[in-house]
């Protein structure tokens, strides 16, 4: 009670403390719009979906609005000196003698919020783009729905990269979900899609759940939750986990792990991966845009924002290492099995997440932050090729019953670009993917213990078979002899006279767009540091200007001599960083190979090895377990829903049969059940309650009278012994 | 008691009233015509009337009469009523008898 009454004390007498106090620079205060835009896109689409639109329009204002929000990021780029806040309005100033929580809504702006903004945005209007042709079916019914929901999810994502604090991360993080169970639910007459939608939230609840605590211990340690006064406090104390003992004890230990439960999460790691595969029910631009290129790197985006307090559990890092590893290695088993392209697409994602949090794991935040961007290029790629495919085919994803697309009239873009998005994914020498996931694989080997090494060799072994199941798809589908099955999203067309339906000119335009974005997205690499002692290029000098600057390779540390070397670790003798290029580069041509031979030079030996698997006792379980994605599914089903299940179904027991039944009904019905004894003397003739009323009178007449003898009367029987 | 009949006694009066309340009860319970079963009721009444008269006489108390004149007053208003609602019954059902009225429980 004191506590409060001195907070609204204070708060009175104290005038809320100006946000244009923290503000070093010439604020850009337009760059607010890069996050209203998205807002108002989403208004006015929903004015369109209350006037009931039947045209394009809903599709136009969003994408006019993401393109200048686009535009205003690449400004606030050219413009950007140095870390800043600019400020929106007050949001939440509480103040008291002990301390203060502000959480302003504001926005952060450093070369790592620029860096996901500008593939954000800089996706997000060529997905819109795409989907203008690609949703076209839905005019007019929920064609504004569909980019409305992208409108909020551009709005929530911009909040949570660019927000000022951890509070506002943390309503764009609640956002993105939102925004997800929106579109993963798009199809909402269809049951599959409504639970997928449903998986995808509760799944992400858990993660959120850790999120929300580490911001609670987060402030109650460090007594703020803004970005640049955390900052400092780091910067005071050197980064080092002994000097934070006066912080006190647990709260330091546990907020990592917090903070790693969110980004699992999110990003759809071990062991709450489950609902991103199922959440391929929405339609493909927004598994494209959501799915695989921006929202699921939010986990990565909050480690790297986070990476100091990474640094004060001395198992924080491995532990995210082993588990980006493991996730990696595991999905990309579930891919190899799959038939369904989309559905290897999403294990694909989740395994390349993994690579992602290997390499914040291993002190590579800077691989980590470069293949998250060339991912979100050649992964929008590879599923609008494959969105292209399901639209032309009406629905087919099984990559068994189309074959032969790259000599299909009118397919050609498709194929190619979907060449180009499977080159990066399989880290093809000098593609983007290649440049990006070696600077990962090769940091495995150079940080020392917690068998890394191990995990470095698990890896590698790991972008092989990502290198076999990305072709496998590749030499399916677009290769071999023309054949084809149409899916059964027909809308009416005669399933015997089906013809493909090629993409036109939307669809193919953007595919070479972001295509060639996953080209030119190896460029950076090759850029030159500014930065003296760094090296990685453009990504290095973006995230060197962020908390996640430790995990940046320099020119002093990476190329040691002498004395320091034995501390470097090596493969094979050799440094890692100049060995991974051939290492990787041969384990993915490896992969490619036995793609080469299974899919396309002799597809029937795929089919051999398969059934000699599976008739051998042996060797049952491997394709078994792949193919129904290892079981944890049913796994969780049974360890987790199961159980639930049925305290629901006790409770729901107790409620119906003891607060239902006996409480509420039974105190409600006593009334009823005596009134039955006396309801016959009711029986409407006259004369029967004269009796009643005479027997009554009579009664209490004889009792009047001999009152005193039935007392004596009473007291004899009862109390007989008694004088 | 009854030895002179010039000196009647509470007794007496007390009697009386108890037999008209009683021929008053039977006749209300075992007739099959409305209007007897209500004259019955006003038979009652009456008992009760004398009894009031008579116990007022007793005690020197004119509480008694005033409480008759009372009975009596809502008496006729009852009889008023009870007759036109007699009628009415009649119009309605062409009987009297009060079984034919049976539904009118609940």
């Amino acid at each position: 009670m004191n506590a409060v009454h001195l907070m609204l004390q204070t708060l009175i007498a104290t005038p809320a403390v100006q946000v244009s106090e923290l503000v070093h620079q010439v604020t850009p205060n337009w760059a607010q719009f890069i996050l209203w835009l998205p807002l108002i896109s989403l208004v006015l689409c929903g004015v369109c979906a209350a006037l009931k639109v039947k045209s394009k329009a809903p599709a136009l204002i969003t994408i006019i609005c993401l393109a200048s929000s686009f535009v205003l990021t690449l400004m606030l780029y050219l413009g950007y000196e140095s870390a800043q806040v600019i400020p929106i309005f007050d949001w939440i100033q509480v103040k008291w003698s002990g301390g203060s929580f502000i959480a302003n809504f504001a926005l952060y702006v450093d070369s790592l919020t620029l860096l996901w903004m500008r593939f954000v945005t800089g996706l997000g209007t060529p997905i819109a783009i795409y989907s203008l042709e690609y949703m076209e079916h839905a005019i007019g019914k929920g064609y504004a729905r569909f980019f409305a929901g992208v409108s909020v999810f551009l709005f929530a994502m911009s909040c949570l990269v660019m927000g000022d604090n951890l509070l506002m991360l943390y309503l764009g993080w609640e956002g993105v979900g939102f925004a997800s169970y929106w579109l993963i639910g798009y199809f909402y007459q269809r049951p599959a899609a409504v639970a997928a939608a449903k998986k995808a939230f509760i799944v992400n609840r858990i993660g959120d759940l850790g999120l929300a605590l580490a911001i609670y211990l987060i402030w109650s340690t460090f007594g703020t939750i803004q970005y640049d006064e955390i900052a400092t406090i780091f910067a005071s104390h050197q980064e080092d986990a002994g000097s934070f003992a006066s912080f006190g004890g647990w709260t330091v230990h546990a907020i990592p792990y917090l903070l790693m439960l969110a980004a699992f999460g999110k990003s759809a790691q071990l062991p709450l991966y489950v609902w991103l595969p199922d959440a391929m029910e929405g339609p493909t631009p927004v598994s494209a845009l959501i799915h695989a290129a921006t929202m699921v790197t939010a986990g990565v985006y909050l480690i790297a924002r986070t990476y100091p307090f990474f640094q004060l559990d001395d198992y924080a890092l491995p532990t995210v290492a082993w588990v980006g590893g493991l996730t990696a290695l595991l999905a990309a088993t579930i891919a190899m099995a799959q038939y369904d392209i989309k559905r290897i697409m999403a294990y694909s994602t989740v395994s390349q997440l993994g690579f992602m949090f290997l390499g914040l794991g291993v002190l590579s935040s800077y691989g980590a932050a470069y293949h998250v961007f060339t991912h979100a290029f050649f992964k929008a790629v590879l599923f609008l090729t494959c969105g292209a495919i399901m639209h032309g085919f009406a629905g087919q994803l099984d990559l068994r019953k189309v074959s032969g697309l790259r000599k299909m009239r009118g397919w050609k873009i498709v194929s190619y670009t979907m060449l180009v998005g499977c080159l990066c994914l399989a880290g093809f020498p000098f593609t983007s993917g290649y440049f990006s996931k070696d600077a990962i694989l090769a940091e495995a080997f150079v940080t020392p213990g917690h068998g890394f090494v191990v995990l470095g060799w698990m890896a590698i072994f790991t972008a092989g078979l990502t290198a076999y199941y990305t072709f496998r798809v590749w030499f399916r589908v677009c290769c071999g002899p023309q054949h084809f099955e149409a899916g059964d999203e027909l809308h009416g067309e005669d399933p015997a006279s089906f013809r493909p339906h090629p993409p036109r000119l939307a669809i193919n335009f953007v595919l070479i767009a972001i295509a060639s974005g996953a080209i030119l997205a190896a460029l950076p690499y090759f850029m030159e540091n500014e930065t003296t002692g760094l090296k990685g290029g453009w990504v290095a000098e973006m995230v060197n200007d962020s908390p996640a600057k430790k995990g940046v390779p320099s020119a002093s540390t990476t190329h040691l001599a002498g004395d320091d070397a034995a501390h470097h670790g090596s493969i094979l003798g050799m440094d890692p960083h100049k060995a991974m290029y051939y290492i990787s580069a041969v384990v993915g041509m490896i992969g490619l190979g036995i793609a080469f031979f299974f899919h396309l030079a002799r597809r029937e030996a795929a089919d051999t090895l398969r059934s000699n698997l599976l008739a051998r006792r042996a060797t049952r379980w491997l394709p078994t377990a792949m193919e129904n994605k290892w079981y944890v599914d049913e796994f969780y089903i049974a360890v987790i829903r199961t159980p639930l299940w049925i305290l629901g179904k006790l409770f729901a027991l107790i409620d119906r049969g003891i607060i239902d039944g006996l409480l509420v009904n039974g105190i409600a019905g006593l009334p009823r059940s005596v009134a039955k004894w006396f309801s016959p003397l009711h029986n409407g003739a006259v004369q029967s309650y004269g009796v009643s009323m005479v027997g009554g009178a009579a009664l209490v007449i004889l009792l009047m009278m001999y009152m005193t003898e039935i007392m004596s009367f009473l007291q004899s029987t009862l109390f007989g012994g008694m004088p | 008691m009854l030895a002179s009949f010039g000196a009647a006694t509470l007794a007496s009066y007390l009697i009386v009233s108890g037999i008209l309340l009683v021929i008053g009860i039977i006749g209300f319970l075992v007739r099959r015509n409305l209007i007897v079963m209500f004259l019955c009721t006003e038979l009652m009444f009456q008992a009760a009337a004398i009894a009031f008269v008579a116990v007022g006489r007793y005690y020197l108390d004119y509480s008694g009469q005033v409480m008759v004149i009372f009975i009596l007053t809502v008496a006729a208003a009852e009889a008023a009523l009870a007759l036109a609602l007699v009628v009415f019954m009649h119009r309605q059902r062409d009987s009297l008898d009060p079984d034919v009225y049976g539904e009118l429980a609940e």
